[in-house]
């Protein structure tokens, strides 16, 4: 598999169409094209949550509200914390590296639902517009959680549109979802036993799944936000016989699971990127495997932890103190086992294994803080404080995007054809590390002390750690500028990368860079697992054999 | 021959990693005063959970550091690495323990909850009648009874004084962007909370408008104040001292202006300005205001507190723009 310069796979790379930038603004049901569709988009929209972070961080430079109103300061908050869930990592993670990368790696020709495909993507650009228009009527200001009765008095005609827009993702994460379950349960190369199915892949079936059970409910909730809003109904209004804190549960039943959406797919990049840059196989594929199924069926049952000071009673939060510090389990095997993949290995310290390694670095640091905060007695004091906030980011900006980046350096080849630059690759590396621990590790101890979140005005007492955050916020933001220009310049310019660039095992790296139209002209069959490294040495080209 | 130098260095290294995550867990000062009994419990378990943090933390970070170093691949050399995939019985071990940890963790979580009050809320005989009617809220700032039904959410009495009432009541509302306190059985009401050192506290938490939460750091706890759904928080505050009183839901636009204080008195100085307030506040009627609040602006709304909360003019201006 590592052999593709030889003879027998050549000749079909000149004769496949090559796709022009305008394909790419057309409703195009390559599975290849739509992913990154999906990145692109998904980047864009990281760039606009992020300058809002960079607006609230500000903000927050000085106790007193002197940057933006308050209210304009609750609709930058509500609005990148909305963006950066669902129109940054969930599609990015899911719909790009997922569309792009599942056929490729199952050996299939494309997804089982090519158009559905397609319409799944088209329902977030008019998403994000919905959002970013929503500003016109103030912006929606109740937080990404969007609990009444504070939605239902606040910006109505915004609010409204903010539902409007979670309801689009949430439907294209559904068609999305039901895409991949079928693709991988289905489509896989005959030839592929069930142990040689990529980490990635399952990953994305363990999360196709969360979100099948769980984004039903999450429109639910919010459909009914909308009636209250809207057309006069009561359901979560306490003083005509609603009750609101029905609304947390449905909520939380969805966003609870929401953050694996976010972090199972980027344990599943983990899996693929440290094997390879390790030049070592996986330790423990069936842990790994398996602890992303144990994680989806526990995470289903654990979203009280959010609501430990809300109503509440005391049983429920010794039920779901317990199941939450339960799940802390499987996502540690994976630590484990990517901390023990190192072992013996030879790291090449390529971009995407830095930002790799990052994210092992940090989601540990995330996870130890997760599980103080999982248990209701510490909760009561930290839940709705910057702890949370530091919490959250160390899981989703230290994990999550993390390994969106590890993601794009290590497939960008595979999806351009052309090689990113490493010495950006690293200045963009060094630069992330420092901004991120600058900007959320002097978080948990604002709240630890008593800042809560979501203010924009704060206790003098708290000036000097909110200005170190803001000083890494503004590095955060200045190091997304090395990693644009590389991709873009690197796009463009980039030194040609061949098929198989970082010599991986993976069926994706078998064909063309960037693959040909329907991945191959001949299927693959394969020989060996996906992480057989230091096991395969010249018998590689067997994969690459052809079958009719 | 290669595996007593490791179990030899795993020995090194524990007897190391213990010391420095006990005295880091023990040690930290990261968290504010403690100002009343349940804080202790919930720092103690904090420690704990922090000692734990720190071990794993070192042993995470370190053996990567270690392994980034000792398996970096030398210049020229293009091979792959050892190929092992797996070990069961490490793998049983890093999955075992961790189990272990947070199931011990799990239990004794309840039993630090159940010490702090938090299994038996609403487990007190005194209850209050309410004037409430319908849709209007008759929210009176003389009799300061609010609560419909007794609650039963939130933080109750310790396993000592389950089914005693408290020695003191306090029923707290919170309104964007404002607590008010009102005492029943003295017929006080104010915009900041006083209470004894060393007296058992029982806050009865209403809201009508939005949620709230009633947070005091330094008293490590924390219960929402929900529309149509009482909760209760009860405390005995341990040091006498001001110490603020946060809304920590978002509750609007000023949610970040939404500041109290709470003022522990030693019992002397409580009783006098128990007796202050009562004459202060015997002189006038008792100001009855039947609103709904939504058909109201906010200057509106809180016009009849704006004594009893000490809030001038400028600052309601300020907040109406």
């Amino acid at each position: 598999m590592t052999q593709l310069e030889v003879p027998l796979n050549t000749p079909h790379i000149s004769d496949h169409k090559a796709w022009k930038l305008k394909d790419y603004f057309t409703f195009n049901i390559d599975h290849k094209v739509i992913g990154i569709q999906y990145l692109v988009t998904a980047f864009a929209f990281y760039l606009i949550g992020g300058l809002m972070a960079i607006a609230i961080r500000t903000e927050l430079a000085t106790p007193e509200a002197d940057f933006i109103d308050p209210n304009l300061y609750n609709a930058f908050m509500t609005n990148h914390g909305t963006i950066m869930i669902f129109l940054w990592i969930v599609p990015s993670a899911i719909g790009g590296f997922g569309n792009y990368l599942v056929p490729l790696m199952l050996g299939a020709r494309d997804m089982a639902f090519p158009k559905l495909n397609a319409i799944a993507f088209w329902l977030n650009p008019p998403a994000g517009l919905l959002l970013l228009l929503s500003f016109i009527f103030g912006g929606s200001q109740s937080g990404w959680t969007a609990y009444p009765p504070l939605s239902l008095v606040t910006a109505p005609i915004a609010q409204t549109m903010w539902i409007l827009a979670i309801v689009l993702v949430g439907t294209s994460s559904i068609l999305g979802s039901l895409n991949f379950v079928i693709t991988i349960l289905m489509m896989k190369v005959p030839s592929m036993k069930w142990d040689q199915v990529p980490l990635f892949c399952w990953a994305i079936l363990a999360t196709s799944i969360l979100a099948l059970l769980s984004t039903p409910v999450l429109a639910v909730g919010l459909i009914l936000l909308l009636f209250d809003i809207n057309f006069g109904t009561s359901f979560f209004k306490p003083d005509a016989g609603g009750n609101v804190v029905i609304y947390q549960h449905l909520f939380w039943f969805y966003s609870h699971p929401a953050v694996y959406l976010m972090i199972l797919p980027i344990f599943g990049i983990m899996s693929e990127v440290i094997p390879t840059h390790a030049r070592k196989p996986i330790f423990g594929y069936k842990a790994i495997a398996y602890s992303s199924v144990a994680i989806c069926v526990v995470g289903l049952f654990v979203w009280v932890h959010h609501m430990f000071t809300s109503g509440t009673p005391g049983w429920m939060r010794m039920f779901f103190t317990i199941s939450t510090l339960i799940v802390g389990v499987p996502t540690g095997v994976k630590i484990f086992g990517w901390v023990a993949t190192l072992w013996g290995g030879k790291i090449r310290f390529t971009s995407a294994m830095l930002f790799a390694i990052g994210l092992l670095s940090m989601f540990v640091i995330g996870g130890l803080s997760g599980v103080t905060m999982g248990t209701a007695p510490f909760d009561v004091h930290v839940h709705d404080t910057y702890y949370v906030v530091a919490h959250f980011h160390y899981v989703l900006f230290g994990g999550s995007v993390f390994g969106i980046y590890a993601g794009i350096y290590h497939w960008f080849p595979k999806m351009t054809g052309r090689m990113m630059n490493e010495t950006w690759g690293r200045v963009h590396f060094v630069l992330t590390l420092i901004g991120t621990n600058l900007t959320f590790l002097p978080m948990h101890e604002l709240g630890l002390q008593g800042m809560p979140r979501r203010v924009a005005m704060y206790d003098p007492q708290f000036i000097s750690l909110n200005q170190l955050c803001t000083i890494g916020a503004f590095i955060l933001g200045i190091s997304v500028i090395p990693f644009t220009y590389n991709a873009i310049n690197s796009w463009i310019n980039g030194e040609f990368a061949g098929d198989n660039p970082w010599e991986s095992l993976t069926l994706e790296w078998t064909t063309s860079s960037p693959p040909i139209l329907e991945n191959w002209e001949v299927l693959p069959v394969v020989t060996h697992g996906p992480y057989d490294y230091g096991q395969i040495h010249d018998e590689s080209s067997s994969v690459t054999e052809a079958v009719s | 021959m290669q595996k007593v130098p490791v179990s030899l260095w795993t020995l090194l290294a524990g007897m190391i990693i213990s010391p420095i995550s006990i005295w880091i867990g023990q040690n930290h000062h990261l968290l504010p005063v403690q100002a009343s009994q349940q804080a202790p419990l919930v720092d103690g378990f904090f420690n704990i959970m922090f000692t734990i943090a720190i071990a794993l933390f070192l042993v995470v970070e370190g053996t990567i550091l270690i392994f980034l170093f000792i398996y970096r691949r030398r210049p020229g050399d293009n091979s792959d690495g050892t190929p092992i995939k797996g070990n069961l019985a490490l793998e049983i071990f890093w999955t075992v323990v961790p189990t272990v940890i947070v199931v011990v963790l799990g239990i004794y979580s309840v039993n630090i909850y159940n010490q702090m009050g938090g299994l038996e809320p609403g487990s007190h005989p005194h209850s209050h009648v309410a004037h409430v009617s319908g849709t209007a809220i008759a929210a009176s700032m003389s009799d300061g009874s609010q609560s419909l039904v007794t609650p039963n959410i939130g933080i109750g009495g310790s396993p000592q004084t389950q089914g005693k009432p408290a020695d003191l009541v306090v029923d707290v509302k919170g309104i964007q962007f404002a607590w008010l306190f009102n005492y029943p059985q003295t017929s006080i009401s104010a915009g900041e909370l006083h209470v004894p050192v060393g007296a058992d506290v029982q806050l009865n938490l209403s809201a009508d408008d939005v949620i709230h939460s009633f947070w005091v750091p330094q008293f490590r706890l924390k219960q929402d104040a929900i529309p149509g759904v009482p909760t209760e928080l009860r405390f005995v505050a341990t040091k006498p001292g001001t110490y603020p009183v946060v809304c920590a839901e978002l509750c609007g636009g000023y949610h970040s202006s939404m500041r109290s204080q709470v003022i522990v008195h030693t019992q002397e100085d409580f009783d006098s300005w128990l007796t202050e307030n009562q004459l202060a506040q015997q002189q006038r009627k008792p100001q009855v205001v039947a609103v709904n609040p939504a058909d109201l602006s906010t200057s509106e709304f809180l016009t009849p507190y704006i004594n009893d909360m000490g809030v001038s003019a400028a600052t309601l201006s300020q907040i109406e723009k």
